[in-house]
């Protein structure tokens, strides 16, 4: 990101273009749409024919025969099978082929357009050419979709072709199959400027108009789908707009779309020897982000920048519900997050909150379906009908720890954030967890703990534990232990909490001991049933350091009747190495003070 | 069974030298181990007495404060008093009251340099010593409760002292407590010495204290006083962390503000304040500013929200310290401005409290600061729709809370509950506090075992329980584990001890059973 400030250009073309021989008298060069090949033909094939894919480093080159013109070339599928076309009713395939007639259908067709992402064709028809017939090819067979009309700014008298195959494209946005109008400006209608009409096209049921993205301009326009934004370049000022369909308008009910962003040109590319290269009238746009220059030689994939987008996006709630729905997101976001919280600006903390609420609504999303699946999958295992798709991972999923490592540790550190400042963000950053429900790692309750002690607020820090704000964990616990030497009530707190976990008994009996509690430690252990299985040795040994010869012998006679009960007698066993003990006990309270075996 | 009772009896000497109290004391040890439980049964004579007498509740005789060093000469006795209360006691008698006080701490010195003589027993007044300041002494004498007995063939009544009967703890927190209210409002003693001598000491302590003494209700103090405790209102997490947002998002919007605490139903919930200042402002709130104010605050409850006045109050928030009606043009903005402990000794704040129905925020700015209307109405146009939806909010989930625990959950016992470590204290032996009295369920005898039990606690280190055997029925228990006390008032026909301490048990396992308490 070593670019320097201010650079607004959100969108840029690809580092690594194909580059193809460039157009000319001798070399016609082809694009084949469903493989996204460019075939540069020189002299009608007899001097070669190179084919380059986006993907695949290494070009096809062959020769064949000049047979006249080349009106259109193409490869099959994994480049099996070569078609060429050289007159408009004719396709030849240079290996000898046939082809057999599967289904017909009887339509007056204007012209076609075909997806080849969802194998869709879309034919125009009726004279005015804005009824569109789709097809779906499925699996070898073909399917009727409902046809549906676009809806033309002004209908001509007397009717003739006003729907042009340049003004529709048909992509997949948000995994939805659309098709794009790109309707222009009407003198007649009282619209300030053209505007790109969305229509959604579901696998079933009909057509319908959905969303409305205003250009407020008019002229040359070309479209393009890039991470689910609608690009829309205008030649005549050179520049794009972008448009994100899930991005609402919260006053309009009506789906009209405003760009995202101002208007900004293509981040020039820098061609060597010809110099730069940007909305050259010789581009061809394809979709859904190719962008070719036959005069230039160059096939590039436009892509988009989001870091110019953080300064340009002022409503940090705008820009993150931009971000969380780009491909690329997650170390721009944690960016944006680290961003805001150096500036400090007044009104900020709402805004830290609005950000936070949004991370963790997508965060929260993915542990549900996680666990959805996890819980089908476990359940439905032996149905084997049911195939469960394990969600995917977005990069907008930012977890905790991403929190943790990339935003909220650094800042912790810094120097020139208030405390109060650094514990408002982390409270409310625990805020938006718990507010989604989600689980609370520990060491983010460590970096508020951490913080308060730095800064002595250990009043602060009791409250957040009384009202159990910061959860009950062993590790957390141990770490108010450790405090005990700063802040005495630490103690209490740790011990209170050991309890509530209610699988800490042994830390807790290890916490009395260590402060010689002995006989509170031992009432401890009978108040939850396990004083039959104690090490007497480990009691012994604490009661003798106390130095109080009473309580010595409190918990001697108390394992002495622990063994009578258990065994029949109240000595104790080798295994217990207790001799010690009792060669104390018979120096202290003499021989006879030992406790007699009972018969029963 | 295994379990085998050794029961001892033990004069008991605190209670020995009470005299009139019945007084055996039981170490009860089971299965040798169990820490002491002092068992005692009590007789008191007053409860056992007939209807034809008349009872004198304990009254405040006279409450003074000197300085022995300002008159060290003789003939400039009247120069060591700073303040005097009645004050229209003649002027030889305050000095003989002084010089007697005097006397008494310095020969009592002598015994014990370190602890000096807190409290003087006399037959008809209890006096109350207390050096807040080096030097400074503040000097309390409460009139011994008494009974008159009626007389049937129409001699005159007999007045009976009851000596014994005021707690040492109770009132020596009391004077404690007045000393600590002074200093919340003035700062120091050694201050006002500072900035005006000796004249605006004086001053300070008249205008203070005029008004202050009239609060005190002596009659009514008991154990709560000696904890001096804070009541924190329960709340689950979410709200809790909801309140948490709040508070930070007014500090960063109104930076000039250092301190917030916030308080439901006259609870706390949050305070940013430390911890021995908030113990005294929130004595202040609520057995001061809070009872003042109740009266609107119960009219409006029951309305539904809406806009209290036509205009763009869409909110329930006022002022209870500095403007009433930020309408009114001829409006003072002037708040009353406290000292809190800071790291360079001490600092001055402006006290603003803020209310919306049963939420109430107290803001606290340095004093250096000038608060005019431009503030006031910044912070009611901030404060009051975010903190009338919180006290909404609070209420809903509070409500909700109940519900889920059921009444069933609701104690049946009485008891007290006091952490020291936060100063937490529970009781459901009181009733709500009022301006005047606070109001308690139990007997003051019983009230009174518990001052006892907790002197005894105060006396020793380790954990501890007593068990006393009250009159009619009634048994008291007293437990004490690490930094927690409970005390708990049973009224169970016929129950023996093993029931009473199974009892107890019970209350621990269903009332706090998320704390660590020994049982």
């Amino acid at each position: 990101l070593g670019e320097s400030f201010g650079d607004n250009h959100y969108l840029e073309l690809c580092e690594s273009p194909v580059q193809f021989e460039n157009a000319s008298a001798v070399n016609n060069v082809f694009f084949d749409e469903a493989n996204k090949q460019v075939f540069a033909v020189r002299s009608g094939g007899a001097t070669g024919v190179v084919v380059k894919g986006p993907d695949d480093k290494n070009s096809i080159a062959f020769r064949m025969d000049d047979k006249g013109e080349v009106k259109c070339i193409k490869f099959s599928f994994e480049n099996k099978i070569l078609a060429v076309q050289r007159t408009s009713k004719s396709v030849v395939f240079p290996d000898k082929r046939s082809l057999k007639l599967l289904k017909s259908q009887s339509i007056n067709v204007n012209w076609y357009m075909y997806c080849p992402e969802t194998s869709v064709i879309l034919l125009s028809t009726t004279v005015q050419g804005n009824v569109l017939q789709p097809f779906a090819f499925k699996n070898g067979t073909m399917s009727k979709m409902s046809k549906f009309e676009i809806e033309l700014p002004a209908v001509p008298k007397p009717a003739k072709l006003s729907l042009s195959e340049r003004d529709i494209a048909v992509a997949t946005i948000y995994g939805q199959l659309y098709v794009m109008y790109l309707k222009h400006h009407s003198r007649t209608a009282n619209s300030p400027g053209a505007e790109v009409v969305l229509y959604h096209l579901p696998r079933e049921g009909p057509c319908k108009k959905t969303h409305t993205l205003k250009l407020n301009t008019t002229g040359k326009f070309a479209l393009n789908v890039v991470d689910n934004l609608v690009v829309v370049h205008h030649q005549s000022s050179q520049t794009s707009f972008i448009f994100d369909i899930k991005m609402k308008d919260p006053d309009s009910t009506l789906n009209i779309h405003l760009p995202v962003l101002p208007p900004w040109s293509i981040h020039p590319y820098k061609i060597p020897l010809t110099g730069t290269s940007c909305y050259s009238s010789t581009w061809s746009v394809f979709q859904p982000d190719i962008i070719i220059s036959a005069s230039e030689g160059y096939l590039w994939h436009l892509q988009v920048k989001l870091q110019p987008v953080v300064n340009l996006l002022q409503d940090k709630g705008k820009l993150m519900d931009f971000l969380l729905r780009r491909r690329d997101c997650k170390m721009v976001i944690l960016s944006v997050c680290s961003q805001m919280l150096i500036k400090g600006d007044k009104g900020n903390l709402p805004v830290v909150a609005t950000v936070f609420d949004k991370l963790s609504q997508v965060y929260k999303e993915y542990l549900e379906a996680e666990q959805s699946y996890t819980t089908a999958v476990e359940s439905g295992a032996s149905r084997a009908s049911t195939v469960h798709k394990r969600p995917v991972r977005t990069q907008a999923v930012i977890d905790q720890s991403d929190m943790y490592t990339h935003v909220l540790s650094t800042f912790t550190e810094r120097k020139d954030s208030s405390h109060k400042f650094v514990i408002a963000v982390l409270m409310e950053y625990i805020r938006s967890l718990n507010q989604f429900q989600i689980t609370v790692q520990h060491y983010l309750y460590e970096l508020v703990i951490k913080t308060l002690v730095q800064h002595n607020l250990f009043y602060m820090l009791h409250q957040f534990l009384q009202y159990h704000v910061l959860s009950d964990s062993k590790p957390l616990a141990c770490l108010l232990l450790s405090l005990e030497s700063t802040y005495p009530p630490a103690h209490q707190l740790s011990l209170d909490m050991l309890k509530r976990l209610s699988t800490a008994n042994d830390e807790i009996v290890e916490v009395l001991l260590s402060k010689q509690q002995v006989l509170g430690a031992l009432r401890f252990v009978r108040s939850v049933g396990g004083h039959d299985n104690i090490s007497a040795r480990k009691f012994l040994d604490a009661a003798r350091q106390t130095k109080d010869q009473m309580l010595f012998y409190t918990i001697f006679r108390f394992f002495e009747q622990r063994n009578q009960r258990l065994r029949g007698s109240p000595s104790f066993t080798p295994g217990e190495h207790c001799e010690e003990h009792v060669a104390f006990f018979k120096q202290l309270f003499g021989e006879q003070a030992l406790m007699k075996p009972v018969t029963v | 069974m295994d379990e085998c009772f050794f029961i001892f009896v033990e004069a008991h000497l605190f209670f020995a030298l009470q005299g009139t109290w019945h007084v055996i004391t039981v170490y009860y040890r089971e299965e040798h181990f169990h820490s002491k439980i002092s068992l005692m049964l009590m007789i008191s004579p007053r409860m056992a007495t007939g209807m034809q007498e008349k009872q004198y509740s304990p009254s405040l005789l006279s409450f003074f404060i000197y300085n022995p060093k300002f008159g060290p000469r003789e003939g400039e006795e009247e120069k060591k008093i700073l303040f005097y209360h009645p004050s229209e006691v003649e002027k030889n008698e305050k000095i003989r009251n002084v010089g007697l006080c005097e006397a008494i701490v310095q020969f009592t010195r002598t015994f014990c340099p370190s602890k000096p003589a807190k409290s003087l027993h006399t037959q008809k007044n209890r006096q109350f010593f207390f050096e807040p300041e080096e030097n400074f002494w503040i000097v309390m004498v409460v009139r011994n409760p008494m009974v008159e007995k009626a007389n049937k063939e129409g001699r005159p009544a007999a007045t009976e002292y009851q000596e014994e009967e005021l707690l040492d703890n109770v009132y020596g927190a009391v004077l404690q407590q007045c000393y600590s209210m002074y200093k919340l409002f003035n700062g120091t003693f050694g201050r006002a010495m500072e900035a005006g001598a000796v004249e605006l000491l004086t001053q300070k302590l008249e205008k203070f204290f005029y008004r202050y003494l009239q609060t005190l209700h002596l009659q009514s103090c008991d154990l709560l006083d000696v904890f001096g405790g804070i009541s924190f209102f329960p709340l689950d997490k979410m709200t809790y962390l909801k309140i948490q947002s709040f508070v930070n998002r007014v500090e960063e919007s109104l930076s000039l503000i250092k301190y917030t605490t916030f308080l439901y139903n006259d609870q706390l919930i949050w305070s940013s304040l430390e911890q021995d200042d908030m113990r005294i402002l929130y004595k202040y709130l609520t057995t001061s500013l809070f009872p003042r104010h109740s009266e609107p605050e119960l009219a409006g409850r029951d309305s539904p929200l809406r806009p209290e006045v036509a205009g763009n109050l869409l909110h329930y928030g006022r002022f209870l310290t500095g403007p009433t009606n930020l309408k009114d043009p001829d409006a003072k903005f002037r708040f009353p401005r406290i000292f809190v402990n800071s790291s360079d000794g001490y600092e001055e704040l402006h006290l603003i409290v803020y209310k919306a129905m049963s939420a109430a925020v107290c803001f606290m700015i340095s004093a250096s600061e000038e608060l005019g209307r431009e503030f006031c109405e910044q912070l009611d146009g901030l404060v009051g729709p975010q903190l009338t939806l919180l006290a909404s909010d609070i209420c809903e989930q509070y409500n909700i809370n109940r519900r889920i625990s059921g009444p069933e959950k609701e104690p049946q016992f009485k008891f007290i509950y006091f952490n020291h470590m936060n100063l937490a204290e529970k009781s459901t032996i009181h009733m709500r506090k009022t301006a005047s009295v606070s109001l308690t369920s139990v007997h003051p005898d019983l009230m009174k075992i518990l001052g006892d039990i907790h002197a005894d606690f105060v006396r020793v280190d380790e954990d501890e329980e007593i068990i006393v055997k009250a009159m009619t029925d009634y048994w008291v228990v007293g437990k004490k584990s690490d930094q927690r006390e409970l005390y708990v008032i049973l009224n169970q026909k016929n129950a023996n001890l093993i029931e009473v301490n199974e009892e107890v048990k019970r209350l621990c396992a269903t009332q706090f059973n998320n704390i660590f308490f020994l049982d």
